[in-house]
């Protein structure tokens, strides 16, 4: 009651409950500046006003308001008080990638009143086929002015708040106090634990999805009195190796764009006090057979580290807990880190492989995966797939490798002054694997490409895609 | 008896498969389709974990890690990992 807006500017649900944090590290280059929670008391105007030519309703909705939302408005489910309640709401959105992007658009249009957008990326070429906030022109601008520009231009009369130093440590709580409902759409698991724990805290629902390849999931945690949280159902981390990254495996566009726009239908849900959130209850989505599978979820876990009977996770010991140490994973979706297997003596610079290339005395073995393999690779290379997750997988071709060895040894003449074959791979890791393997199985005279096809890329001086 | 084992995302990749028929003594626990499971399938176990690092479903309900549900003939169990891409 009582809370209104005027003009473009918005006011805040009246919860009787604000957080008492206000001050939060927001950061913004736009020229428009942005409200804080903490102004919004100065925003509530006087309930006589805009009432007068509304006697007699419940909800708060101005003209304008009616008719912008009029579709919903009049469905019998929704309705001008669930309407009114969106409008008041806050919803904070944590990664503004391809789960991000949807639920970003969707809830600017469907008028939830404050949008919080929390990401630390720039916007590159290779997210458009699936982060559809962003476009061509805001390539290398940073996400959250890319996907704030997108959600004004749908809805100029919402407030979009921007935290362009992603959702850590350091303002979890205080973020997550600011808010009616989290969005977790980020790409990583230290991040999901740290969200999750933070939601707990702060006794917000939590809507997280996950896509990546072709599956997709979603869940309402930590709401009601017995919804569970992350924790409950994952205590312990997955293996590294268990977590694709998108830049790894690969996703198909739409599959975070549908697991996205359905987040944003439990958070209009959760927002609005409509219809039944998703709460202990995980949706699987199967994007090749097309299929949408239910799986009833546990309760509470009494025993879970956070949200049980004694936690051993509190708002002040989330600001030390170690995130990465937990998953033994780094808090972004940034690829792995250079390896250092082999000694600098088993490894060939770019350049120095395009000589030998050039002068066709050198025979290449690329490890990748045969749909990267199929984007490009050099000339008159042999696709032998590695994989570090099955690495025994690689053993039915030492043998070929052994005669692969000896073949270009032969080719290329006693004489040679390198190596006859040259193992090469994405980015210099898997390569240095395979060299390292065959060592082992008494394979010599095998070198790798320092750098993988990424230094190929850059460094050859031959035109090759970077992906 | 035989019972219908679903493999989701990670699990898929590690059985190879989308899913399996299993042929399992009659009144076999879920605790003991599981470990029949893990030798079938041993790469299955880098998601095993001692508290759990994956969601087990019996018929599309939660099951827990070590339940001694007794199974019986058409039973559905799904192994479900996190997936964490975005
Ligand atoms: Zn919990």
């Amino acid at each position: 009651m009582g809370r209104i807006e005027r003009g473009g500017q918005r006011a805040h649900r009246q919860t009787g409950q604000q957080p008492n944090i206000i001050h939060f590290h927001r950061v913004s280059t736009s020229s428009e500046p942005y409200e804080s929670c903490s102004r919004t008391s100065t925003q509530t105007v006087g309930q006589d006003d805009a009432r007068v030519n509304w006697e007699g309703t419940e909800h708060q909705l101005t003209k304008e308001q009616v008719v912008r939302y009029s579709r919903q408005i009049i469905l019998p489910s929704f309705g001008a008080q669930a309407q009114s309640r969106l409008c008041n709401s806050s919803v904070l959105i944590i990664g503004a990638g391809g789960l991000g992007s949807p639920v970003a658009m969707y809830l600017a249009a469907a008028g939830v009143g404050r949008l919080g957008i929390a990401d630390r990326d720039a916007v590159e070429l290779n997210n458009l086929h699936r982060q559809i906030a962003h476009r061509e022109s805001t390539v290398g601008i940073h996400k959250c002015d890319s996907a704030g520009l997108t959600c004004r231009s749908i809805n100029s009369s919402i407030q979009v708040e921007m935290y362009k130093d992603g959702f850590n440590q350091q303002i979890a709580m205080e973020l997550a106090s600011c808010f009616d409902v989290i969005v977790d759409a980020t790409d990583n698991a230290p991040s999901r634990y740290l969200i999750s724990d933070a939601c707990v805290l702060a006794g917000k629902p939590l809507v997280s999805g996950a896509a990546i390849g072709t599956d997709g999931q979603l869940t309402v945690y930590n709401h009601g009195p017995d919804g569970p949280c992350y924790r409950c159902l994952f205590p312990e981390a997955p293996e590294p190796q268990s977590c694709s990254s998108c830049s790894d495996a690969g996703v198909l566009g739409v599959v975070p764009g549908i697991i996205g726009s359905l987040q944003a239908l439990e958070a209009i849900k959760l927002a609005s006090g409509v219809g039944r959130p998703l709460s202990r209850s995980l949706l699987l989505f199967d994007a090749l057979a097309g299929r949408f599978t239910t799986v009833k979820l546990r309760q509470r876990m009494p025993s879970c580290i956070v949200c049980g009977t004694s936690p051993r996770i509190t708002a002040e010991s989330l600001l030390s807990y170690s995130y990465a140490t937990f998953t033994g994973a780094p808090s972004h979706d940034a690829g792995p880190a250079p390896l250092e297997l082999l000694a600098p003596i088993q490894r060939v610079t770019a350049a120095e492989l395009h000589k030998w290339v050039t002068s066709d005395s050198v025979s290449i073995v690329d490890v990748r995966p045969e749909a990267q393999f199929s984007i490009a690779h050099i000339p008159g290379s042999t696709n032998l797939p590695f994989s570090e997750a099955k690495p025994q997988a690689f053993d039915e071709h030492i043998e070929l490798m052994r005669q692969r060895v000896r073949d270009a040894a032969i080719d290329t003449g006693d004489d040679s002054l390198h190596p006859a074959v040259c193992v090469v791979c994405r980015r210099g890791n898997d390569s240095q694997r395979v060299v390292d393997l065959l060592v082992a199985n008494g394979v010599n005279d095998v070198v790798d490409l320092a750098g993988g096809l990424e230094a190929w890329a850059r460094e050859s001086g031959v035109d090759f895609p970077h992906y | 008896m035989k019972i219908k084992v679903l493999f989701f995302a990670r699990a898929r990749e590690l059985a190879g498969t989308t899913e399996a028929e299993a042929d399992l003594p009659e009144g076999s626990t879920a605790k003991e389709a599981m470990q029949m499971l893990l030798e079938k399938y041993p790469d299955l176990r880098e998601i095993e974990g001692e508290e759990g690092k994956c969601v087990l479903a019996l018929n599309q309900e939660y099951l827990e890690k070590n339940a001694t549900t007794a199974l019986k003939e058409g039973d559905e169990i799904a192994i479900i990992p996190p997936i964490s891409g975005g």
